[in-house]
C-alpha cells in the first residue's frame, strides 16, 4: 500500500532526502571530527575561571566505532523497513500487515476450538467444565470492568449472577445484549414532567414501600396515586416492571440504589446507561461462549420452558426477567 | 571600578536554596503517590487523588526542583567562565521571583484539575505565557553575559547551558500552542495524531535537552572542578555535543510505538534514537575520564561520589533508553512500570544526583565557608540516595517486564491468561519497595535540607570579586 500519509509527492521526497541526508551527515561529521589534530596528554591551552581546561585527546575508538555501528545499522534498517518517505522497504513489512497476519494466524489455529462450541446450544456448552474456563477468561478480558471478575456488578452496572434479568435471562436474550448492547433510559420524572420535589418524596416513599422498606405511610399513600399517573405506564400498575422496558420496583435488587435519596435522585434526574455491542468486535463465536457462561453463573433462565418462575426480582433499570 | 566588580551571586543563592525545598516539596508529593499506588484507600479527596498528585509531583521535580538547580548551576557558571558578571541583573532577579511564580501557580492549579492534559506541558495557556516571558528573561540573561565575556572561547559548559536554553524556548512555543476558551481552559493547535507526535517531540525533549543537555552543562563545569582536573577530550566534547542536539530532534516518535503514527514515522524515531547512544555516551566518558589519574578523591569526597555516580547512572539510562526504542522491546516495555523506572533511574540518578553534587560545590561558595557544615551528612546523603534508586528502579524493572510477560501470555485457546486486574494484583510488592526506595531518597533531601540551614547560619552571603581571564598559554 502506497503511502496515504503525504498530500504530495514534494513530502515523500523531503522525508526521504532530509533523512539519508542527516544520518550520512552524522558519518561525515563523525569521520571528519576523528581525523582532526590533536596531541594526547596536552591541553587545547584554553583556561577558564582559573582551573578549567581541556585536553586535546582524541575520540575513543571504541567509542567511534559504536557510533558508526549505530549508523549503518540505522541505514540497514530504512533499506529493510518503511521509513524513508513512502519506500516500503525491503521486507515490504507494515504494522497494519503485521497485525491481520497475527489475527489470522489466531483465527486458524484457535478458530476450531470455538467454531466447535458455537455448533451446541448455550445450555449445553454452560455445562462443559472447558468452556466455563473460557468463558470466564473472555469475561475477565471483556467484561468485568463493569460487571466485575464475579460478575456481582456494582452501582450502575447489573449484578449477572442473580435471577433478576433487565432484558431477559434466556440464551437468546443473553447473546442479543452482548451482541447489539443495550441502550437504557428512564426520563426525568417519569411521564409527569410538572412533579414537584414533595411529589417526588411521596413517590419515593410508595417506592420503598413496594420491596418491604421503610416509608412514611402517609407519604406512601399519596405517592401511590401519583406513581399511577407517572410510573406505570413502564413500571407497570403495581411497579412489577416490564422486560425491556423498564424495571421491576418491588423486588430487592436495585441498580442504583434502594435509599429514599438515591430513588429521589433517580426520580428527578432519571437515569442513562448503555451497555456496549461486543458483537462486531468479538465474533459470534466468542460471544456465545461468553453468553453461555453468563447463562450459567446462576441466573440463566431455561428458554421456552414454563419453569415456575417466582416472580425474579427487578432492579432499578429495567424490569425482572422473570417469565 | 573594575577591581570592584563582583558576580552576582544573589540570584545563585536563591536558586540554590529553592532547589532543595522544591526538591523535598516535589518528592514528597511523587513519595505519596507511591503510598496511593500501594494504599489506594489514600485518594481521599479529588484535590489529591493520585490523578491531580501525579502531574504536580512531574512539574514539581522536573520544572521547580531540575529548573531552579538549572537556574543556578547555570548563572554560576556562565558568570565565572565568562569572567564578566551577569547582563540584566534585575531580568535575572525577574527569573527568579517569575518562576517561583510558576511553580505556586502550578501547586494550585494542577490539584484543582485545571489542565492542558499535555504531559509535563499540563498547565495553562495563562501560566504558559508566563513562562515564555521568563524564559525570554533567562536567554538574555545568559546569552547577554556571554556577549559580555572578556575570554576569547566560549567554554563547552555554555553551549550545553546555551543549547538547552534555545531549545527548550522552541518546544515550549510550539508545543504549548492552543486556543484559548476561558481563563482556565484551552485547546491545543493540533488535533489526533499530530498533536501526539507535536506532544512527542516536544516530551522526548524535554527529556533531552531540559534534563540532558542542560545537566551536561553542569557536569561539565562542575565536575573538572570537584576534581581539579582538565576535561578528558575537546574534541569528544565537541562531537557529541553537535550530535547529541542534532538527533535528539528526531526521537520523539519512539514514545507513539505501535499507535495511528505512521510506521515510517515511528522507525525514524527508532533509528535515531539508536544513533543517539554513542552522542549520549560522549557525555559520559568526558566526564568519567576526567577523573581518570584522580580516583582516589572519590574515597573521601562525597560531592565527587555524587557527581561520578550521576554519570553512572547517566550512561545506563542512555543506554536503556534507545535499548527500549527497539520496536520489539517497546512491545513488551511499554506502559508497564518499566518505564516509570528507566525514568527515574535518569531522574534520580542523573538529574537528581548531579545537581545535588552541584548545590553541595555551590553553598559554601556561596555562604562565604570552606565547605558544607557537616561532610560527613553529604556523605550520608549519598548512601541513603543511592540506596534508595537502586531499590525504586529494580523493583520497577522487575515489575514492568513481569507486567510486560503477564499482559502478553495466552492460554491454548488464544484467551489471556491473566486479567489486568491479576497483573496489578501482582505488582503490589514491587510498589511496596519502590516506596521504600523513595522515602529513602527523599530522606536524603532532608539530611541535605539540614546540612544546608546549618551552613546558611554559620556563614554569610558573599559575592566572589570578578576574575581577570588567565592570560593564555
Amino acid at each position: 500500500m502506497i503511502m496515504s500519509d503525504f498530500v504530495s509527492g514534494f513530502w515523500n521526497i523531503y522525508v526521504f532526502g532530509i533523512t539519508l541526508v542527516s544520518i550520512l551527515g552524522c558519518g561525515v561529521f563523525l569521520w571528519l571530527q576523528g581525523t582532526a589534530k590533536h596531541v594526547e596528554g596536552q591541553t587545547t591551552g584554553h583556561v577558564w575561571d582559573e582551573t578549567l581546561e581541556e585536553y586535546s585527546n582524541p575520540l575513543p575508538n571504541w567509542w567511534r566505532w559504536l557510533f558508526y555501528l549505530t549508523i549503518l545499522f540505522s541505514l540497514f534498517y530504512l533499506a529493510m523497513y518503511p521509513g524513508l518517505g513512502s519506500f516500503e522497504g525491503q521486507y515490504k513489512w507494515s504494522s497494519t500487515g503485521q497485525y491481520d497476519k497475527e489475527v489470522q494466524k489466531a483465527d486458524s489455529q484457535y478458530g476450531p476450538i470455538y467454531q466447535k462450541f458455537l455448533k451446541q446450544d448455550v445450555p449445553v456448552v454452560a455445562a462443559s467444565g472447558e468452556a466455563k474456563e473460557m468463558g470466564q477468561r473472555l469475561f475477565v478480558t471483556y467484561c468485568a470492568q463493569c460487571h466485575g471478575s464475579d460478575a456481582g456488578g456494582v452501582k450502575g452496572f447489573p449484578n449477572l449472577t442473580d435471577k433478576d434479568w433487565l432484558y431477559g435471562g434466556t440464551p437468546e436474550k443473553i447473546k442479543e445484549s452482548i451482541t447489539n448492547g443495550r441502550n437504557a433510559m428512564m426520563p426525568a420524572k417519569g411521564v409527569k414532567p410538572d412533579l414537584s420535589a414533595d411529589e417526588i418524596k411521596d413517590l419515593a416513599n410508595y417506592v420503598r414501600s413496594l420491596s418491604g422498606l421503610a416509608a412514611d405511610s402517609i407519604r406512601t399513600q399519596r405517592g401511590k396515586e401519583l406513581f399511577a399517573v407517572a410510573c406505570a405506564a413502564c413500571h407497570g400498575p403495581e411497579g412489577k416492571g416490564n422486560e425491556g422496558v423498564a424495571p421491576n420496583l418491588a423486588d430487592k435488587v436495585w441498580l442504583y440504589g434502594s435509599s429514599e435519596a438515591t430513588i429521589i435522585e433517580t426520580t428527578t434526574n432519571g437515569r442513562v446507561n448503555r451497555m456496549p455491542a461486543f458483537g462486531e468486535f468479538l465474533g459470534e463465536a466468542k460471544v456465545h461462549l461468553l453468553a453461555a457462561y453468563v447463562y450459567g453463573l446462576g441466573g440463566g433462565v431455561v428458554p421456552a420452558a414454563p419453569v415456575a418462575t417466582m416472580e425474579a426480582p427487578a432492579a432499578a433499570a429495567a424490569p425482572a426477567g422473570a417469565q | 571600578m573594575q577591581a570592584q566588580a563582583t558576580y552576582n551571586y544573589k540570584v545563585v543563592r536563591q536558586f540554590a536554596v529553592m532547589t532543595v525545598i522544591w526538591g523535598i516539596v516535589g518528592m514528597l508529593v511523587g513519595v505519596i503517590i507511591a503510598a496511593q499506588l500501594v494504599w489506594p484507600q489514600l485518594n481521599v479527596v479529588e484535590y489529591l487523588s493520585y490523578g491531580r498528585l501525579r502531574p504536580l509531583h512531574t512539574n514539581a521535580v522536573i520544572f521547580a526542583f531540575g529548573g531552579c538547580a538549572l537556574f543556578a548551576t547555570s548563572y554560576f557558571a556562565v558568570q565565572r567562565t565568562s569572567h564578566a558578571p551577569l547582563f540584566a541583573p534585575g531580568l535575572a532577579a525577574f527569573t527568579f521571583w517569575g518562576w517561583q511564580l510558576i511553580i505556586v501557580l502550578a501547586a494550585v492549579s494542577l490539584p484543582l484539575g485545571i489542565t492542558s492534559g499535555k504531559e509535563y506541558a499540563e498547565l495553562e495557556w495563562p501560566i504558559d505565557i508566563l513562562i515564555t516571558l521568563v524564559w525570554v528573561s533567562y536567554a538574555i540573561v545568559f546569552f547577554g553575559t556571554i556577549i559580555k565575556r572578556t575570554v576569547s572561547h566560549i567554554y563547552v559548559a555554555n553551549w550545553f547551558f546555551g543549547g538547552f536554553i534555545l531549545t527548550v524556548a522552541v518546544l515550549h512555543l510550539v508545543n504549548s500552542a492552543a486556543v484559548p476558551v476561558t481563563l482556565f481552559k484551552s485547546y491545543s493547535a493540533y488535533a489526533g495524531v499530530q498533536d501526539a507526535m507535536v506532544q512527542w517531540w516536544y516530551g522526548h525533549n524535554a527529556v533531552g535537552f531540559f534534563l540532558t543537555a542542560g545537566f551536561l552543562g553542569m557536569m561539565y563545569y562542575f565536575v573538572p572542578k570537584q576534581a581539579d582536573r582538565p576535561i578528558y577530550s575537546y574534541r569528544l566534547s565537541v562531537v557529541h555535543f553537535w550530535a547529541l542536539i542534532f538527533t535528539y530532534m528526531w526521537a520523539g516518535p519512539h514514545h507513539l510505538h505501535y499507535t495511528a503514527l505512521p510506521d515510517w514515522t515511528q522507525s525514524l524515531g527508532m533509528v535515531f534514537s539508536l544513533i543517539l547512544l554513542a552522542p549520549s555516551w560522549g557525555g559520559m566518558i568526558n566526564g568519567i575520564m576526567t577523573l581518570s589519574g584522580a580516583w582516589h578523591k572519590l574515597r573521601d569526597d562525597p560531592i565527587l561520589k555524587f557527581m561520578i555516580t550521576s554519570l553512572s547512572f547517566y550512561g545506563m539510562s542512555t543506554f536503556e533508553g534507545p535499548m527500549m526504542s527497539i520496536k520489539t522491546v517497546n512491545a513488551l516495555s511499554h506502559y508497564t512500570d518499566w518505564t516509570v523506572g528507566h525514568v527515574h533511574s535518569g531522574a534520580l540518578g542523573w538529574v537528581a544526583m548531579i545537581s545535588i553534587g552541584c548545590i553541595y560545590y555551590l553553598l559554601p561558595r556561596l555562604f562565604g565557608k570552606a565547605q558544607m557544615h557537616s561532610v560527613k551528612a553529604i556523605e550520608v546523603h549519598f548512601w541513603v540516595a543511592t540506596i534508595g534508586i537502586v531499590l525504586y528502579i529494580a523493583s520497577m524493572w522487575i515489575a514492568g517486564v513481569m507486567q510486560g510477560l503477564m499482559w502478553r501470555a495466552t492460554n491454548p485457546d488464544g484467551t489471556l491468561t491473566y486479567s489486568f486486574v491479576e497483573s496489578v494484583k501482582a505488582t503490589y510488592p514491587f510498589w511496596t519497595i519502590r516506596l521504600l526506595g523513595g522515602v529513602l531518597f527523599l530522606a536524603g533531601m532532608l539530611i541535605m535540607a539540614w546540612n544546608m540551614f546549618k551552613t546558611i547560619a554559620g556563614g554569610q552571603a558573599v559575592n566572589a570579586p570578578v576574575l581577570q581571564p588567565a592570560a593564555a598559554h
